[in-house]
């Protein structure tokens, strides 16, 4: 008989293909292991009961109509970022100057109620801004994308580079259109004419913006799955030796795709500006464009499953700032809590691609 | 017969990957002072085998012995302690050094680097077994041939004497093949245990001494080749009775259908691929197209389906009436919407003719997902496509909602072959139709392509195998360093003249 000696511990193998309801239940089991995680990381570092610390998180998104409101909002804006970004990355094209695409587009909008407002017709002014913004956005993502066409430059730090410009900019003309000289801030922009805002639905004011984002996510939905854009845009990522091999203009699908990416940031920034903030600051866009990102790759692209990633961060965010409040806690602490469940929520993917085979124990030898 | 005890013994190997199981319970016995050839279709595991005694997988359960002691071999390293070295099909060298700074590379010896010494252990390697190798050479002036032998000196310098060679001959010409072999019994007469992976049933009737037989993950048996021959060899492999002849049927009224004249094509680093190449291929026969790799044969299908820019030169393609439509400077999508029904199965099959990640269906859309008006596309007739290529072409496959890259290589050439030749085109160009294939799949293809050619296609066939270009195809185009070394009846040549055009322009009989 021969004993095995040095034998791995475990093996990493791929998983040939799990049911739906087992991927789910690795993700469940993450879950409870990240807030299991999280309850010791509280009871050490701060000794309150994790368990009034989880109470408080859900109390901060849905504590009351207003804050669901609010988390509803939030969902709405990062999702319409996380949207535009998608189909650049299922063309394998790192779009990650999302964040400079909403400013531009908030700028544009802001330019125009500063500039045309009480001077034309209020419905005509919003449709400019609606174009305007969407517009702003569409250029500065088309400027990446057309050096990418054309000279194969890096869309990384090419994007990257755009999104300074884009802040630079925006810091540019909050100081020329600063209310009153020297505050260094605009302010609310037509308080009293409320020209150029985007309208309220039934007297809510967070509605409009939840309804435009529900149809972008269906649209989108279609579009990338269904549509022949959407086909080229997913034959373009996966080899662009392919698309060329069928004939399809591999520059045109780059530069197509990218004006709608960017466009769709600027809707974003239409949003941000025209129907939430009414004023404009470097720090409108609050780093979502980053975000949007990490939504956008969690749900593997799909733009359905968006609505629940984008969900789980903006929940997380706000229940980090409830209990940064309510305990008097430093928000980093909720950050933290956050950064844990993150970090399950990602790794339990692997375990859903592979699994690991551990050691048997030595068998007798058979014959 | 001495009773020779077994160098490595490998006992109820089974490895799987997912669900498939790749091997199963595999028993295999390796000798000193043997060559065995290793033998299975696509799939049957036998790269997987060879995979575990050389480090790179770890076996699921079963056991290795090596010298009647139990071997763990976790990392290739373990592997070369035990002796155990492997060839792989895609050479494993860096292009800038040369030979004997690739042959140390990696090697943890004491002491300052000595590459005289280096070289003169090389040196002494080669003439023990008749290699024939430059130590001071770069890796990136080699033929593919000494590339193979800088990999084979690479692990007898390691010391190994258990070599394993994965489909060794794939990329080389006749002449090299037989040096190789030659090398190979030069090894085996000085007592090293000698492995090779293939699928040419010629090969291993001409080298090896015994041969084992893998089906399905399964070992059927071993014999000596003495006792064997190619027919008992395949039914074994493929667990039932199989012909082993390509039909050639005659031509179907010959018309010239493509023209090419004086095409010269230099790749972007302006190195040149095709000098001044003219051939005629005709409508109902098979055109081949015989080289070494790398010979401008790629190359020169591109440049007629239009993937390829062109320095000089003209393609024609003309009709039935006398019209003659010039390719060069069209894309693909313009050649079709002439009119011109062109199929191109590329080499590259799932880096160019398909989209791995994409599932049967969409693969089939690729070329007619434009058809209609409609902003949206429409999957129907690409499903009922798939399915009626699954059916006709027997893919195995879970169903048409299945990612390509998921299917073996003969499945995925099938799905291949079954879109581009759906189109009923006029033209159809292959690379490489078979690489890879198993015996039952390449005959598939091979009956295909008569299809075609029946149908009155002009069918250009890029094949490596010549013993198959010398079955199947009516006429055979030698490309030699990127020119014609000229055109000759496929029925009237033999494998020697072929061989030597390759090699040599003309093929004038100067160069052994």
């Amino acid at each position: 008989m021969h004993k095995k000696t040095g034998v791995p511990l475990f093996h990493i193998s791929k998983r040939k293909a799990l049911p739906w309801y087992g991927g789910w239940a690795i993700r469940g089991g993450a879950i409870v292991l990240a807030m299991v995680v999280c309850a010791i990381v509280t009871t050490l570092l701060t000794g309150e009961n994790p368990l009034a610390v989880y109470a408080t998180m859900l109390e901060g998104a849905f504590g009351t109509q207003r804050r669901i409101w609010i988390l509803l909002q939030n969902i709405a804006i990062l999702l319409c970022i996380s949207l535009a970004v998608t189909p650049a990355f299922k063309m394998r094209f790192w779009n990650i100057g999302a964040e400079g695409q909403v400013l531009m587009g908030c700028l544009a909008n802001a330019a125009c109620l500063i500039l045309l407002g009480d001077k034309i017709p209020n419905w005509l002014l919003i449709l400019i801004t609606v174009i305007a913004s969407c517009a702003a956005g569409a250029i500065w993502a088309a400027i990446p994308a057309f050096f990418k066409a054309k000279w194969n430059t890096n869309e990384t730090l090419f994007t990257l580079m755009m999104n300074y410009v884009a802040t630079q900019l925006v810091a540019f003309f909050v100081i020329v259109w600063e209310v009153p000289k020297g505050a260094g801030q605009i302010g609310i922009i037509n308080q009293k004419t409320e020209a150029g805002w985007l309208p309220q639905i039934g007297g809510n004011k967070y509605l409009l913006s939840i309804l435009v984002v529900a149809l972008v996510t269906v649209f989108m939905y279609f579009y990338l799955s269904r549509s022949k854009h959407g086909y080229e845009i997913a034959v373009v990522g996966e080899s662009e030796r392919t698309a060329r091999y069928v004939g399809i203009k591999v520059k045109k699908v780059i530069i197509r795709t990218m004006v709608l990416s960017g466009a769709i940031c600027g809707l974003a920034g239409l949003l941000l500006v025209g129907g939430i903030n009414h004023t404009i600051t470097t720090t409108v866009a609050g780093g979502l464009g980053f975000t949007a990102v990490m939504v956008s790759w969690l749900a593997k692209f799909n733009p359905l499953t968006m609505v629940f990633t984008s969900f789980l961060l903006v929940f997380l965010d706000r229940g980090a700032n409830q209990i940064s409040t309510d305990f008097g806690l430093n928000h980093s602490f909720g950050d933290i809590l956050a950064g844990i469940i993150l970090f399950f929520i990602i790794g339990c993917e692997f375990f859903i691609q592979y699994k690991l085979s551990f050691r048997k124990t030595v068998k007798k030898e058979e014959g | 017969m001495e009773t020779k005890s077994a160098a490595v013994k490998m006992r109820n190997i089974s490895k799987s990957f997912g669900t498939v199981l790749a091997n199963d319970r595999v028993w295999l016995d390796i000798y000193r002072g043997e060559i065995l050839a290793l033998l299975g279709e696509n799939g049957s595991g036998k790269t997987t085998l060879m995979n575990m005694l050389s480090g790179i997988y770890f076996p699921d359960e079963g056991q290795i012995f090596i010298d009647d002691r139990e071997a763990v071999i976790r990392s290739p390293k373990d592997a070369f302690d035990y002796g155990i070295g492997m060839i792989h099909q895609h050479f494993k060298l860096v292009d800038v050094l040369t030979a004997a700074e690739n042959i140390i590379l990696g090697l943890d010896e004491p002491g300052r680097l000595n590459l005289d010494a280096v070289a003169g252990k090389v040196k002494e390697i080669c003439d023990r077994y008749g290699f024939d190798v430059d130590p001071w050479q770069k890796i990136y002036n080699m033929s593919v041939s000494q590339k193979q032998t800088v990999e084979i000196v690479k692990v007898l310098y390691r010391g190994a004497d258990i070599l394993i060679l994965d489909e060794p001959t794939a990329v080389l010409t006749p002449q090299e093949t037989d040096k190789l072999f030659a090398v190979l019994r030069n090894m085996r007469d000085a007592g090293k245990a000698i492995v090779i992976i293939t699928h040419k049933m010629h090969e291993v009737e001409e080298l090896s001494d015994r041969v084992a037989i893998l089906r399905h993950g399964q070992f059927v048996g071993d014999m000596l080749t003495a006792k064997t021959n190619a027919q008992e060899m395949t039914n074994m492999m493929m667990g039932r009775p199989v012909s082993l002849n390509i039909n050639r049927p005659d031509p179907v009224d010959p018309k010239p259908r493509i023209q090419v004249k004086n095409l010269t094509v230099r790749s972007i680093d302006g190195i040149l691929k095709l000098d001044d190449v003219s051939f005629t291929a005709n409508s109902g026969e098979i055109l081949g197209v015989a080289g070494i790799s790398g010979c401008g044969q790629k190359e020169l299908l591109e440049a007629i389906a239009g993937l390829q820019p062109v320095e000089s030169g003209s393609v024609c393609y003309l009709e039935d009436d006398g019209t003659e439509e010039e390719l060069i400077g069209k894309d693909p999508l313009e050649i079709a919407s002439m009119g011109v029904a062109l199929s191109f199965v590329p080499e590259d099959r799932l880096g160019m003719g398909l989209v791995g990640n994409m599932d049967l269906t969409d693969n089939m859309m690729l070329r007619s997902f434009r058809k209609g008006k409609s902003f949206f596309t429409n999957r129907t007739e690409p499903r009922h496509l798939a399915e009626s290529v699954v059916r006709d072409l027997e893919v195995n496959t879970p169903g048409v909602s299945t990612p390509v890259r998921r299917l073996s290589g003969g499945n995925v050439q099938k799905v291949l072959v079954g879109r581009e030749i759906s189109s009923a085109p006029t033209v159809l160009l292959t690379a490489y139709a078979v690489r890879g294939l198993d015996i039952n799949s390449s005959y598939m293809i091979y009956d295909l392509i008569n299809q075609q050619k029946a149908r009155g296609v002009a069918v250009v066939y890029i094949g490596e195998d010549l013993d198959v270009l010398l079955e199947l195809c009516d006429r055979i185009l030698v490309l030699c360093g990127g020119k014609v070394s000229g055109i000759v009846d496929g029925r009237k040549t033999d494998k020697r003249q072929v061989g030597l055009m390759m090699t040599k322009l003309g093929g004038d009989g100067s160069h052994a």
